[in-house]
Formats: C-alpha cells, structure tokens, sequence
C-alpha cells in the first residue's frame, strides 16, 4: 500500500475560496454570486480583491440562479454558491430549465454537503444532490477530495465550457493531494494500484478508502483505490479497467446510496462487466444532528465499513 | 398570565437559549433572545393550547380545536425549545441536548423524532407560511375557529416562495392566520437593507391585502396587546401581518446592535458574563 502524507488538515471549501481567490486574479472573466453565506463559502478574498465582480443576492436562490443564467450571456462565468442544499434541491428546476437544459455556462459551487455539515442537522444535509444533478443532461458534477484538490477543480471548472455542479464540504481532511497537481475533469485518479480488489470514492471518503487500504493490506489485502473525483462524466474506462483486474469493487460517498456513485458505477458493471459490488453510503435515511465524526461513525461512513465491504465482496469473487 | 410573570418566563429562556448555543458549540442565538418576547408571550398568553383539562399541554399534531404555530426561522429553534419545554410540552431536563446526537432536539426544528410541539419541519428558509397557509385552510375546511400563527426573519422575506403565500393567503381569505415578521434588520452577511434591501415590508403587506400591524417586539406589554389586536382582528376576510421590531440579542448587552451573534455561540466567559445579565427565575435545567 502506499503512504500517503499531510502536513494539514484542511476545509475543502476553503479549497474553494482559494481557487476563487487565484481566478480573480486571473480570469477577468469570472464573476462570482452568493446568497447571504459569503464567509461560509470563503469568498472574502474574492470579494475584497474584485467588489465589482461579486453579486450579492441575499436569501433568494432562485433569483441567483436565473441571473447567473444571464450573466452567461456577456460571455461572463457564474460562480453561483451557497449552501449544498440550496444550490440543489431548492433551485433544482431553475436549474434545469436556465442551465442545464439551455446549456448555458454556470458554475454551481456549493458547500457544507453531506452529513459532516454535523450540528445543523437533516434539514441542511443535502444526501441527494450528486443524484439530482447527474441525472440533468449535460451536467457536469465534480465532488473534490480535500483542500488542494478542491482548489485545482474550481480553477479547471472556469476553463471548461459548460453547466457544472462543484460540491465539497464544511469539516477539516487531510489535505494530501499534491497542490500543483492538474485537475482533469473526468479523469479518475489511481491513488493504490492492487489486485484484490477496487475501491472507488469521491469526496471525503476519499481519505477514508485509503485508510482502509492500510487496514486490508494488514490482512495480506493489496486493494486498488481510486479517486472519483468527477462522478459526472464518469470515468467508465477506468473503472473497467479496475475491476477487470480485481473482479469486485465497493465504491464510498458521503451521499445517499439512492443516486449516488454507487449507482453509476453499478451501472457501468453491470452494462459491460457484471462483477460483486457493495456500497457504502447513506441508506435510505435522513441525517440529524450531531459532530460530523459521530454522523459518519453512526451511518456508517468509515474506513471500518469500507474494510468489511471489501472483505465481503471479495468472498463474492469465488 | 401577568406581565410580570411572563417577564420572569423570558428571563429564563434566555438563560437557556445562551446555555443550549453554549452547550454545544453551535446554533444561533442572536435571533432566538429578540423573538423571546413573543414567543412567551403566545404560548404562555395568546395561544389557546390543548390541555388535559388542567393547565397541563397535551401535543396533537392535528392541532384540531387549538392555535397552532409555525416558525419558518427555523435557525431560531433555541428559543422554541426552550419555551415548549417551559410550557410543558417536554422535559426541560432535555433542553441539554440540543444539537447533539441523538436528540429529538435537532438543529432545526424537525418531526423525524417526534419532538411535541413541531408539527412541519423548518430550517430551509422561505417555506413556512406556505405551511401556516395550509394550516389555516385546514381549519377553515373544518370549521375550527382557531388562529394559526407564523413567524418568519426578515432576511427571510427575501426568498420568494414567502411571497407566494403572501399573495395566496389574503386571496383565499385565511383571516385566521396571523403572521409576524422578525423586523430585526440583520442577516447573515450584515444589515437587510445592505444585503438585499426588503424596502417598507408593511406597505408591501399592504399591496397584497395584509391588515398590518406594527409592535415593539422587545416590550412584552406591547407584544401582548398587540397579539390580542390581531387575534380581534381575524374572523374578518384579512389576514394579519405583525411587523415585530427586535434587538438582536436583546436581553445580553454585548450581542445587541451587531449581527455577529446571529449563529455564533459563546465561550466560557461570554457566557458567564451574558447569564450575568439574565435572572434565573424558574430555575436552569
Ligand atoms: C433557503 C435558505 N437559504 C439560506 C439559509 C442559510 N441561512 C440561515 S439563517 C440565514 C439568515 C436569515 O436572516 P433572517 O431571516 O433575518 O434571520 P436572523 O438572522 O435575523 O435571525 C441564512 C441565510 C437557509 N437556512 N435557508
Ligand atoms: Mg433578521
């Protein structure tokens, strides 16, 4: 198994207010929206270094999505943020009709995602956005490991024309991704190359795959783990790939398991390559409220559950 | 109950409001100590509640034969909690487990643990006199006279669902529900005005066929003869619409005239030095 290292545990959506920080100095092109959670999102930078380019929307999502809509039309690039669950599910048909389905070029980047949002409970706790938005066509969907990829993904999203839905988090991680490395949309990163079997993740439990690495390759386990950071569009190749050589897979997400990565990767196996799949997600349930560590323990989120469901598909295999 | 009295009620939900954000690191206190007024005021004066023929509340969540209310600032849960549990909906014991896991309760006001007192969930901003809508027409279908109450933020106002219901409630004549709106002049990124100014919400009200009414949120004489106005007002085809001014924060001299302490809780000495201020008068839980 290989080592990985961190000098720091980091925000990922301070990852994002880096990016925005380095693209308003870069892209004069980029304009970035918010709906009264600047410091949440981490624009301070942005705001201070480019007032002109910042539009504050106040409390009203719906409103910044058609005017990031808009804005597109000079030839402008929407960075509309928010929280994960009011970029999503609330603004979902402005989405769908302003953005996606009039292809326009907005960049929807929104944070505290998932369980680790802790304390503020279910009512914030998007689990069913990465569904939501890969199932718009055209939409691309990005879920950045930690700080340094997070970073990179908003810097490449401006140089890509089209819909894309950016989504990271409130907890500090690891932050291990080398910080010059490219971001390459679509492109699923290899972090342990192993036979036994395939671990795809996205997101947070990015970590958590390659902690479980650790412990299966205590137990004799070479697993390969790779880093989904783009759910859509997926990278089919790799997977295939993947399992051809380890015959089984789990894949992990901090998401509902209804829609998620799970899915579409279940979808590429079964298509072209049917193989043992497991999944480890949140199973059909609503969070609450609690620390971000007590919710991932509690629903099963961790390198422990990722370990078991690889033992177990693995005894699929025979 | 006597002014008095509900006084010393306010006191002490705002000792628990400070101690709830305290005790976990998180939630929003500043909104919940300026709605306190108020909402002592309707649950322990206004509101006529389910009972079981003594003073004790009983919780139905069909709220069949009693007022009901609805908070669609549902970051304020503090506040709510603290007077549901004050008022006998549930054991003031359980206040301190606020936001942890495994508490009925949740960040924001929920149903999924069957908190009494909670009858939709709130937390998502915009939606919540979309309920109290559905609320109220529920009663008209079954002849049931009762009020329905809502209260909502004023940066809330910006979202426009609020504005849907603005326009549906006054057209279909819910004359028995009675909204008031947190005119505290703060949100999240600075004052409402600054953000996105909600310009003069009473002559907007107006426009759509609100009777609106103004009270001083933070003078419980007010805030009672007001919501007895209001009360007298229903039964007439027009909905009510309070403008409620507060201080955020009101009641804890260093989280006044600020916005910092709308979702910020307090460290060890702030605390000391908010309860400090704040007479314990029923007793901490
Ligand atoms: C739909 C939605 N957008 C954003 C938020 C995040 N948020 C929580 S409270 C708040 C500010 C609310 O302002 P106001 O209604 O004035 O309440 P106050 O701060 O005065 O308590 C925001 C933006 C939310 N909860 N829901
Ligand atoms: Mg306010």
């Amino acid at each position: 198994m290989k080592t990985y290292t961190f000098t720091e545990k980091k925000d990922t959506r301070s990852g994002f207010g880096a990016g925005m920080a380095e693209l308003g100095r870069t892209n004069s092109d980029v304009v970035a929206l918010c709906a009264d959670l600047v410091a949440s999102l981490k624009l301070d930078t942005f705001i201070k270094e480019n007032p002109d380019r910042f539009i504050q929307c106040g409390i009203a999502e719906a409103n910044m999505i058609g005017v990031a809509a808009g804005l597109t039309l000079s030839g402008l690039i929407p960075f509309a943020t928010t929280f994960a669950n009011f970029g999503s599910s609330r603004v979902y048909d402005q989405i769908r009709q302003a953005v996606a389905y009039s292809g326009k070029n907005v960049k929807i980047c929104v944070s505290h995602a998932g369980l680790t949002l802790g304390e503020d409970g279910a009512t914030h706790q998007i689990l069913e956005d990465i569904g939501m938005m890969k199932s718009l066509p055209g939409m691309t969907v990005i879920n950045p490991c930690d700080f340094n990829q997070t970073r990179a993904a908003t810097i490449a999203i401006a140089d890509y024309e089209g819909p894309v839905y950016l989504r990271f988090g409130r907890p500090v991680v690891p932050n291990f991704t080398p910080a010059d490395q490219i971001f390459e949309i679509g492109k699923a990163i290899v972090l342990n190359e192993g036979p036994d079997v395939s671990i795809f993740a996205t997101g947070h439990l990015v970590w958590q795959a390659l902690e479980a690495g650790k412990l299966l390759a205590e137990q004799g386990i070479e697993a390969e783990i790779i880093n989904i950071h783009t759910i859509k569009p997926l990278d089919k190749e790799a997977i295939l790939q993947s399992v051809r050589k380890t015959g089984c897979a789990v894949t992990a997400e901090e998401h509902q398991m209804n829609g998620g990565l799970g899915d579409s990767v279940a979808q590429v196996l079964s298509l072209n390559y049917p193989a043992p799949l497991d999944m480890v997600a949140v199973n059909d349930s609503f969070g609450e409220s609690g620390t971000p560590e007590q919710l991932m323990e509690k629903y099963g989120l961790t390198a422990a559950s990722i370990v078991a469901k690889a033992l177990a598909v693995i005894q699929r295999k025979k | 109950m006597k002014t008095d009295e509900l006084k010393k009620v306010a006191s002490q939900v705002r000792r628990d409001i400070v101690r709830m954000v305290h005790g976990v690191a998180s939630g929003h206190p500043g909104g919940s100590l300026g709605c306190t007024d108020l909402l002592v005021s309707l649950y322990f004066q206004t509101m006529k509640l389910k009972t079981d023929g003594t003073d004790s509340v009983v919780f139905d969540m069909s709220g069949t034969g009693e007022d009901m209310f609805f908070l669609s600032n549902g970051h304020i849960s503090p506040v709510l909690y603290s007077v549901l549990a004050r008022r006998g909906y549930f054991p003031v014991s359980e206040l301190a487990t606020f936001r942890k896991l495994d508490s009925r309760l949740q960040g924001h006001p929920a149903t999924a643990e069957h908190l009494p007192g909670i009858r939709i969930a709130s937390g998502s901003l915009g939606q919540g006199l979309s309920a109290a809508a559905g609320a109220a027409y529920g009663k008209k279908i079954r002849n049931d006279s009762h009020r329905v109450y809502c209260l909502m933020g004023d940066g809330e106002q910006q979202e426009g669902q609020i504005w849907e219901a603005a326009a549906f409630i006054p057209h279909r004549k819910l004359d028995n529900l009675i909204a008031v709106i947190d005119f505290n002049g703060q949100q999240i990124d600075g004052p409402t005005d600054v953000v996105l100014n909600n310009r003069d919400l009473g002559v907007k009200y107006e426009a759509f066929g609100w009777k609106v009414l103004h009270m001083d949120g933070n003078d419980l004489d007010d805030v009672v003869t007001t919501l007895a106005k209001a009360h007298a007002a229903g039964g007439k085809g027009v909905p009510v619409c309070i403008i409620m001014k507060t201080e955020m924060g009101q009641g804890v001299d260093f989280m006044m005239h600020t916005h910092k302490w709308h979702g910020t809780a307090p460290n060890n000495e702030q605390l000391t030095a908010a309860l400090a201020q704040l007479d314990e008068t029923l007793g901490d839980y």
